[in-house]
């Protein structure tokens, strides 16, 4: 109990002091995840756009991959990034594995799913309300989508966000594909792993107050953008 | 005199009236919903589609604006450029309001119609005062009574100041103050030369209306006349039953 008191009497002048070490991890951790959030916010929002909005064979089955995909677990997801980025993989030659760039391409391929699939339900329930009005305005096809995008962005800020939420969360795809090396791919979730196991709490905990301020924060903004839909949807 | 000082619409050389329908027919599956459609749409006073609920005259309303195609038969319009934006416009039994301010809903029609930005502001600001909506033009759309939705809905399709205006039952959810609130408003478009196609189901307000009327009966058109002559001597069975006001299914 008292090691835990003195852990935390630690951390938090870690924070207060705004530690090197701890503002380094802090920083790649959140360029990492927004680097992600902002490639898998323009795949999925026009791949979540174009299964609202288009009929195709086989779109069915894309809705149902789509939504089986979000439950993907991270270490696998790692696991796959990792063979295909290393050295004998398809993509080897790039010289990706264990750099942030690599963390970056493992988090796109966790979220881009879930930012699909959540946009893609909320356009499409737009799209069902919207598709006449806006072809009785003669509205072209780019229009319509740009029209879609526009109206439902609270809910799609909704789904980036959970999309952040599980990039800057999730500690089993970057561990794999990053390697967790100081200085370099070590962020916030993988270095509370590494410095639990070693024993060094402060830093493990410092990380944590701050991961779980962030988790609060992006809950918090969700909750307000949710009601300024509901606002505008009434 | 607001209504005189709405600018010349912008009209091409080519009206893209009258609209030429030749029997057309509309089923979806097996079910023939319109049936053997034959008739003309000139310019001139408005036209009113009348009949009973489930006659088809919300389809026939979108098949005339396209938003439906014809299972057979021919619709033709005098100029082959009427798809173009603003030149035909539709307002719906439930108005689509977009999530954005009242204001803002006038200004989408426009952009979509390529008005350049500072016209779109002055027209926006006519129709607000020609619909009344002044005092709620920064309010959310969505917020709005059925009656000012309904308005808004006619502000966003006038602003564009079409050669054809579809409204489809525009009073049927409203009460009789909205109701005439929306007919005033109707005259007055009608009165800028618009072509008002109107459909209902509503008796009294056909007579107010009409200049011709259409009347739909099962999918099948059974008068084409001018309204005078309809309302004095209907020429078919539902036709006469209908305005003594006895239901025919």
């Amino acid at each position: 109990m008292n090691e835990f008191a003195d852990a935390a009497v630690l951390a938090s002048k870690l924070v207060l002091h705004a530690d090197a070490t701890l503002l380094e991890i802090v920083r790649r951790s959140l360029e990492v995840s927004l680097a992600a959030v902002g490639c898998a916010s323009v795949l999925g929002l026009s791949a979540g756009a174009l299964l609202a909005v288009t009929r195709f064979p086989g779109r069915k089955l894309c809705i149902i991959l789509t939504n089986a995909l979000m439950g993907l677990p991270p270490v696998v997801v790692g696991l796959l990034v990792y063979l295909s980025l290393s050295r004998t993989g398809p993509f080897g030659g790039w010289g990706l594995l264990f750099t942030p760039t690599a963390m970056v391409i493992a988090q796109i391929v966790l979220i881009t799913p879930i930012i699909c699939a959540l946009s893609r339900q909320t356009l499409e329930d737009l799209w069902l309300e919207y598709a006449e009005q806006l072809r009785s305005l003669r509205v072209t096809a780019f229009g319509s989508l740009r029209t879609l995008l526009w109206e439902a962005r609270y809910s799609l800020l909704t789904a980036i966000l959970a999309g952040f939420g599980r990039a800057i969360a999730e500690v089993g795809a970057v561990l794999i594909v990053g390697g967790n090396i100081a200085h370099v791919t070590r962020v916030m979730t993988t270095t509370i792993a590494l410095e639990t196991s070693r024993g060094d709490l402060a830093l493990a905990l410092a990380l944590g107050f701050i991961l779980i301020t962030i988790a609060m924060l992006v809950n918090g903004t969700t909750f307000v953008l949710r009601e300024l839909a509901d606002c505008d949807a009434r | 005199m607001l209504v005189s000082a709405l600018p010349i619409p912008f009209r091409n050389s080519c009206p893209i009236l009258p609209l030429t329908c030749v029997e057309v027919d509309y089923q979806i599956g097996t079910t023939v919903l319109l049936e053997a459609l034959s008739f003309t749409l000139s310019a001139g006073g408005p036209t009113v589609i009348l009949g009973p609920n489930g006659a088809g005259k919300t389809l026939a309303l979108k098949l005339c604006h396209g938003l439906i195609n014809p299972t057979r038969g021919t619709l033709r319009w005098s100029d082959a450029a009427h798809d173009m934006p603003g030149r035909q416009a539709m307002v719906f039994q439930r108005p689509v309001m977009l999530r954005r301010s009242v204001a803002a809903n006038i200004e989408y029609g426009l952009a979509v119609h390529k008005v350049p930005a500072p016209q779109r502001a002055e027209r926006v600001k006519t129709m607000l005062e020609l619909t009344g909506l002044v005092a709620l033009a920064g309010r959310s759309a969505r917020v709005l009574s059925s009656g000012e939705q309904q308005r808004l809905a006619l502000a966003r399709a006038w602003a564009m100041q079409p050669e054809v205006l579809f409204l489809d039952e525009p009073t049927a959810n409203l009460d009789p103050a909205a109701t005439s609130a929306v007919e005033e408003l109707i005259i007055a478009i009608a009165a800028t030369g618009t072509k008002v196609v109107l459909s209902t189901h509503d008796l009294q307000q056909a007579r107010r209306f009409a200049a011709q009327i259409l009347f739909l009966h099962r999918g099948r058109l059974l008068e084409s006349s001018a309204a005078d002559d309809f309302f004095k001597q209907p020429r078919s069975a539902a036709a006469t039953a209908f305005l003594r006001g006895e239901l025919w299914w």
